[in-house]
């Protein structure tokens, strides 16, 4: 078994996320991450997914989700030839006496505080998994109270893009009802 | 509403109702099987006044779905249905995923609540959407009268094209009791719908490279070879090369059962020869065919030495199950063609296949073990006879549609195809009860040729419902019930996996219904036969009656089974032709 991180670009309707969701749950494949948001056209949508499979149910799986009508595309982002972000809110007990001790590690971490109480902080970390696990490790002496974790979003390196746009629409066929007409005369 | 729509962008003002049926007007359809309810109540209203389309009123909305399916099936033209809200649409599942598992080309309108309504759990409401995500090819959920003709445009567009499959539009009556526009598109806006009909020419000359290597090669058709209307072309490439044929359930009828080079139908209860001519091959052609567990059985163990060359439309089948040495991706119809003319500039330059022992292998097993049965000792009906004569009366031009089981299997062995179209059935799904609305659906489809439904006893009594349809639509089906008072199937497995307890499998349906009077209750004509020597006269009886449906209750031996038979999981080198008799191969080299 092995991660894999799908960028999926699908059409911006209602009701996608559940057709993708239900693809994967109904073929047996178990989602580790997934995270979806509208894209630079907004007709095009673009989900993350990070699964963890062998090469060949991969394969099944992206050419399942290639039969979904409104999927567009499905790239596979290599880790090395990509960035992948995650984002995570964490609240960490701290009052008087630690709370130095818990800024120290947010300066550490390029982390930020986005809200104070008497007993506790919150602090968001973006990072990679491994970062956000680092810093999960290091405040957990301190007192996790709550965490929230988004999904990773991930992109290519360099200047490509794979969102360039390929919709172009397809004539009516004369004859709409019969299948004569997905063949040549 | 006639000509409506016909300039692009003109766009006539009409209710969302109107735009509906006027849509599906455009779209080509001809005949639509459903039932009315409240939610789908005003697209009925227009539909009363429309002179293009036919509406055949069903009992029951799956018989709507199977009928649909069966006129898909005959004419390669789209099935429409229509159904309520509620629970006239979850009655078009079973339908739906049968339409799904076997490739057909259909098209499912629903009524859905008002779209002020949908998710406050109204009175008949129900998310078909969801509901028919997994078994649909895909769906829609229309609540702008605007997208209705769009909708429908691109609904009957997937249906139809590439991997062919059963498409749901569910309308929100309030998009049909607004008013709206009609424009019919001119072209449809689907970026991530691109099906790939046209093969690649480097991989036919790669699969003709492979096919002259062989020594042992199969041509293994499945219902794509159908669906494509690619029957003359595998009949070229076979004869040209000389190539043993093996038609899957879904692809009988694509090759002739008559002809020298048929093996016939491979799996489960396939012909010795067909298992063998997979297991020993070492080439697998595949034509629009998908490893279907019950033609592979144990998967580890299938056609162990064989490379294989796998054509389907639809990239997701090709290695799904086996690995393919050569995958082709393209419509089964372009991708036999375009072998033929690889193959031929082959053999021009010299180069062709030598299979002549292999053939010679496979006539010898194909005359050893030969599709049989005996006749019961008591001197009662065999239900394999029923069908053979069947097979011989109606003849190859008569359209056959099965249900689910025991009769289905010998109806595939024993009747005789010999022309594509002609088989119908429940393949991959395998629901009983399809058998008598999908006739209904074949013989509004092709309404000048002799529908035979062969169903069972259980089966039967799931939708013969719809013989009230055919009666009072001048739809005259035939029936033959091969009664075996029993659920057949299961109880073969009781017998020979269970010890013979024979748990909830007898029905007693020599007894309970009296089936001639059912079909007489219903308007049709019954008749009845229980002795072999009544067979060949009650069958002509039945031929010579076309103005109402007839239904003929053959009450066969209990306890016939079906053979040959792999078990469930196990390898098909452990296939018997009879109980406990394993097939013996001598020429062990080959």
């Amino acid at each position: 078994m092995s991660r894999h991180t799908l960028s999926v670009l699908v059409e911006n309707k209602p009701g996608v996320l559940a057709r993708v969701a239900g693809l994967f749950s109904r073929r047996g494949f178990n989602i580790d991450s997934l995270a979806v948001g509208p894209t630079e056209h907004p007709e095009v949508s673009r989900m993350t997914i990070v699964v963890n499979v062998e090469e060949s149910p991969l394969e099944q799986v992206t050419k399942q989700l290639n039969k979904l009508v409104e999927v567009i595309k499905i790239v596979e982002l290599d880790a090395e030839q990509s960035v992948a972000r995650e984002l995570l809110m964490v609240k960490v007990k701290a009052d008087v006496d630690t709370r130095g001790q818990v800024l120290e590690i947010v300066q550490l971490f390029k982390a930020k505080v986005v809200d104070v109480a008497t007993d506790a902080i919150t602090v968001q970390v973006t990072g990679n998994q491994g970062k956000l696990e680092d810093f999960l490790r290091v405040v957990e002496p301190f007192g996790v109270r709550e965490l929230v974790q988004s999904g990773m979003v991930a992109i290519g390196r360099g200047g490509r893009s794979i969102t360039d746009r390929t919709l172009k629409p397809v004539p009516v066929p004369a004859d709409l009802g019969s299948t004569a007409q997905s063949r040549p005369a | 509403m006639g000509d409506t729509g016909g300039t692009p962008g003109a766009g006539t003002p009409m209710t969302g109702a109107q735009s509906l049926i006027t849509a599906l007007e455009h779209a080509g359809a001809e005949n639509v099987f459903g039932i009315p309810g409240g939610a789908i109540l005003p697209a009925y209203d227009p539909l009363f006044d429309s002179t293009k389309l036919r509406h055949i009123l069903v009992r029951h909305e799956q018989g709507a779905g199977h009928a649909a399916q069966g006129y898909a099936a005959a004419t390669g033209r789209v099935g429409v249905c229509m159904a309520t809200s509620g629970p006239g649409a979850t009655n078009l599942v079973t339908p739906l995923a049968d339409a799904h598992m076997d490739s057909v080309p259909m098209v499912a309108v629903t009524g859905q609540v008002a779209s002020s309504a949908i998710g406050t759990d109204a009175f008949q409401e129900a998310d078909i959407r969801g509901i028919t995500m997994p078994i649909t090819k895909h769906n829609f959920l229309v609540t702008d009268p605007a997208e209705i003709p769009r909708t429908v445009a691109e609904a009957f567009y997937i249906a139809s094209t590439g991997r062919p499959g059963p498409v749901l539009v569910d309308v929100s009556k309030d998009a049909m009791q607004a008013q709206t526009t009609f424009r019919w598109p001119t072209e449809l806006n689907l970026p991530g719908y691109r099906p790939v009909t046209r093969p690649h020419a480097k991989q036919v000359r790669e699969a003709a490279r492979l096919i002259l290597e062989a020594r042992r090669p199969v041509l293994y058709v499945g219902g794509g070879v159908i669906r494509a209307g690619a029957a003359q072309e595998l009949r070229v490439l076979a004869e040209s090369t000389g190539i043993p044929v093996l038609t899957t359930l879904m692809a009988r009828g694509a090759f002739p059962d008559s002809h020298p080079q048929h093996l016939g139908m491979p799996g489960m209860h396939g012909t010795v020869a067909a298992v063998a001519g997979l297991q020993r091959s070492d080439l697998i052609i595949s034509l629009g065919a998908r490893f279907d567990d019950r033609v592979t059985g144990n998967l580890d163990s299938f056609a162990p030495n064989a490379k294989v060359i796998h054509a389907d439309i639809d990239p997701a089948e090709i290695g799904k199950n086996r690995h393919a040495d050569v995958p082709i991706v393209g419509d089964c119809r372009e991708v036999i063609a375009d072998l033929v003319v690889a193959l031929q500039a082959e053999a021009e330059q010299g180069r062709q296949g030598d299979y002549e022992a292999w053939v010679e292998f496979l006539a010898g097993v194909k005359k050893k073990y030969p599709l049989g049965y005996d006749k019961p000792a008591d001197g009662s009906l065999a239900p394999q006879y029923v069908l053979e004569r069947l097979g011989k009366i109606a003849g190859p031009d008569s359209i056959y549609v099965a249900g689910v089981g025991q009769h289905q299997m010998w109806a595939t062995h024993f009747i005789g195809y010999e022309k594509p179209g002609t088989w119908i059935n429940s393949g991959g799904l395998g629901t009983m009860g399809f058998s008598v609305p999908a006739a209904m659906g074949a013989k509004v489809g092709r309404p000048d040729t002799t529908v035979w439904s062969i169903d069972g006893d259980g089966c039967f009594q799931m939708t013969n419902q719809e013989l009230a349809t055919c009666a009072i639509e001048g739809i005259p089906i035939k029936v033959a019930i091969i009664n075996n008072e029993s659920l057949g199937m299961v109880r073969q497995w009781q017998t020979l996996f269970y010890n013979e307890r024979y748990s909830n499998t007898d029905l007693q349906s020599k007894r309970i219904p009296d089936f001639v009077k059912l079909a007489d209750a219903y308007g049709c004509v019954g008749l009845a036969c229980e002795s072999p020597d009544d067979v060949d006269a009650t069958i002509n009886k039945a031929m010579e009656i076309n103005d109402v449906p007839v239904v003929v209750d053959f009450r066969v031996h209990r306890d016939a089974m079906v053979w040959p038979m792999v078990a469930a999981g196990t390898s098909n080198d452990d296939i018997k032709f009879a109980r406990d008799m394993a097939p013996v191969f001598e020429e062990d080299d080959i």
